[in-house]
């Protein structure tokens, strides 16, 4: 079974994301994504300062099997990215919700995350597939 | 169509084997992590489960004249009992049926390995062949197959072995085979690296299984054995080769033999006149100089003008994104790979990446 933090909003496509309280949001893909996909060996991460809208693909998560788009949740522009997971992808795997994160991104309109789905949503969501 | 299971299938589960469909079988993808295992069988000893493939006993007088015909590598290369051969079985028009491993036994008695996806077809075809020749083919369904694979495969396999087989097995030289009892055991494989193929009967499946584990020899998943075979470049039938292409533009040039003249093999007119009409495309490895992955179905540009990507992946050994291509006669040293609409620059380089564990670039 795999992890899924209570504290944390999800979209459908599996990324994870977390508000960071300050009118930024933190994101990544989930602990279900990481092992459906396998191994990574490669992450393409936008600049900083590009600017997004809502399920806009902005990342690339590569594993040994397949290439996978990487959607902004909600809009926003990037302010980091962690390149740490650029030299070695596989933090993605070990720890998703930790040292595996993405990007952070500076949301104009924190109501939006609303719309996302909660942990209980996303679990059952994945329970489905 | 339902799936089908080899004789290993609960001990795949046992051992936390994600399972596909591969070729209409139940097969581990891997059993935790595909790089880890990768770099199991490069550094140390694996075991896969390969009893999907297609074992077939070629039996009779006729047998040797058979395969003259039907094989485009030549059987009387062998003439030591054991000896195995890689060969491409060709249609007509020099397309590749499938490409498969020989085993030459006696005059009288071949065995021959195919491929799991191509059975079918494979044994229609075959039998269609073997019309007016004293000879009959047997499907070895009855038998399981495991290759044990890396620096220390064999040396592992050993420590199971008691002293009678042993002085069968011990000088057993690449690339040759024996049998002992009802086992048949090769060195030979998939991988780059040194190794066994194991064939015995499927009854003795898991008591074989738990040995090889008990032996530190770990499981390892299709996924692997995709990646460690592409290091090794060595082609994969109905990715980098199917009955569309000829041996001359797939990189098994080599496995042709055409001496003597004599010798009128299917699909050898249409080969001549390939090559009488200068062939128009040439098989090659590229390694991406950026970061990124290549994958199958890429767009090559190159001098010359347009090729793809058969098979590609990130190479666990190299840490870098490799592949096979099919590409223009003329293209160069260079090359410019279309990874989701941008142009990457890579290295066309020989077909073979990794042997022995070290990379073979230069």
């Amino acid at each position: 079974m795999s992890k899924i933090p209570s504290e944390l909003k999800y979209t459908t496509s599996h990324e994870w994301v977390r508000d960071n309280g300050d009118g930024t949001i933190t994101v990544g893909i989930t602990d279900h994504a990481q092992e459906l996909l396998g191994d990574l060996v490669h992450i393409e991460l936008p600049e900083v300062e590009a600017e997004f809208g809502a399920e806009d693909a902005l990342a690339v998560a590569e594993s040994v099997k397949a290439a996978s788009d990487i959607y902004a949740p909600v809009a926003g522009v990037v302010v980091d990215i962690n390149d740490a997971v650029l030299d070695n992808p596989e933090l993605v795997n070990s720890d998703p919700y930790g040292d595996g994160w993405l990007f952070t991104l500076r949301v104009e309109d924190m109501d939006v995350l609303d719309s996302l789905l909660d942990a209980e949503t996303y679990a059952s969501s994945v329970d489905e597939a | 169509m339902s799936t089908k299971r080899t004789p290993f299938y609960q001990k795949h589960l046992t051992a936390g084997g994600k399972m596909v469909d591969f070729a209409g079988w139940e097969m581990p993808i891997h059993y935790g992590s595909q790089l880890q295992e990768h770099k199991q069988v490069r550094s140390d000893a694996g075991v896969f489960d390969v009893s999907h493939m297609t074992i077939l006993d070629l039996k009779g007088t006729d047998s040797k004249a058979y395969l003259q015909h039907l094989l485009a590598n030549d059987v009387a290369k062998l003439t030591s009992s054991g000896k195995a051969l890689y060969s491409c079985m060709l249609n007509n028009s020099a397309g590749i049926v499938d490409d498969l491993i020989v085993y030459y036994i006696d005059e009288m008695f071949y065995r021959i390995v195919v491929n799991a996806g191509t059975r079918e077809k494979d044994i229609a075809w075959m039998q269609q062949q073997l019309q007016g020749y004293q000879a009959t083919l047997t499907e070895r369904s009855d038998l399981a197959m495991l290759a044990v694979q890396g620096p220390n495969a064999r040396t592992k396999v050993f420590s199971l072995m008691p002293a009678h087989e042993l002085a069968i097995a011990e000088p057993l030289k690449p690339f040759t085979g024996a049998f002992i009892g009802d086992w048949f055991i090769a060195r030979t494989g998939y991988t780059g690296e040194d190794g066994f193929e194991l064939m015995f009967p499927a009854t003795q499946a898991e008591k074989v299984w738990d040995a090889i584990l008990a032996a530190g020899i770990a499981p390892i998943g299709l996924g692997a054995r995709d990646t460690l075979r592409l290091e090794a470049g060595m082609n994969l039938y109905g990715t980098d080769m199917d009955e569309t292409t000829s041996p001359l533009v797939s990189g098994l040039g080599w496995t042709i033999a055409w001496e003597p003249n004599s010798r009128d093999f299917i699909g050898r007119k249409a080969l001549e006149a390939e090559k009488a009409a200068g062939v128009q495309h040439k098989f090659v490895g590229l390694v991406l100089e950026d970061k990124g992955v290549l994958r199958s179905h890429m767009k090559v540009h190159c001098e010359g003008g347009e090729g793809e990507i058969t098979s590609g992946t990130f190479s666990p050994t190299l840490g870098l994104a490799i592949a096979m291509a099919r590409v223009p006669a003329s293209c160069g040293e260079h090359c410019q790979v279309d990874i989701r609409g941008k142009l990457h620059r890579a290295k066309v380089v020989k077909p073979n990446f990794v042997r022995h564990g070290k990379s073979v670039l230069a």
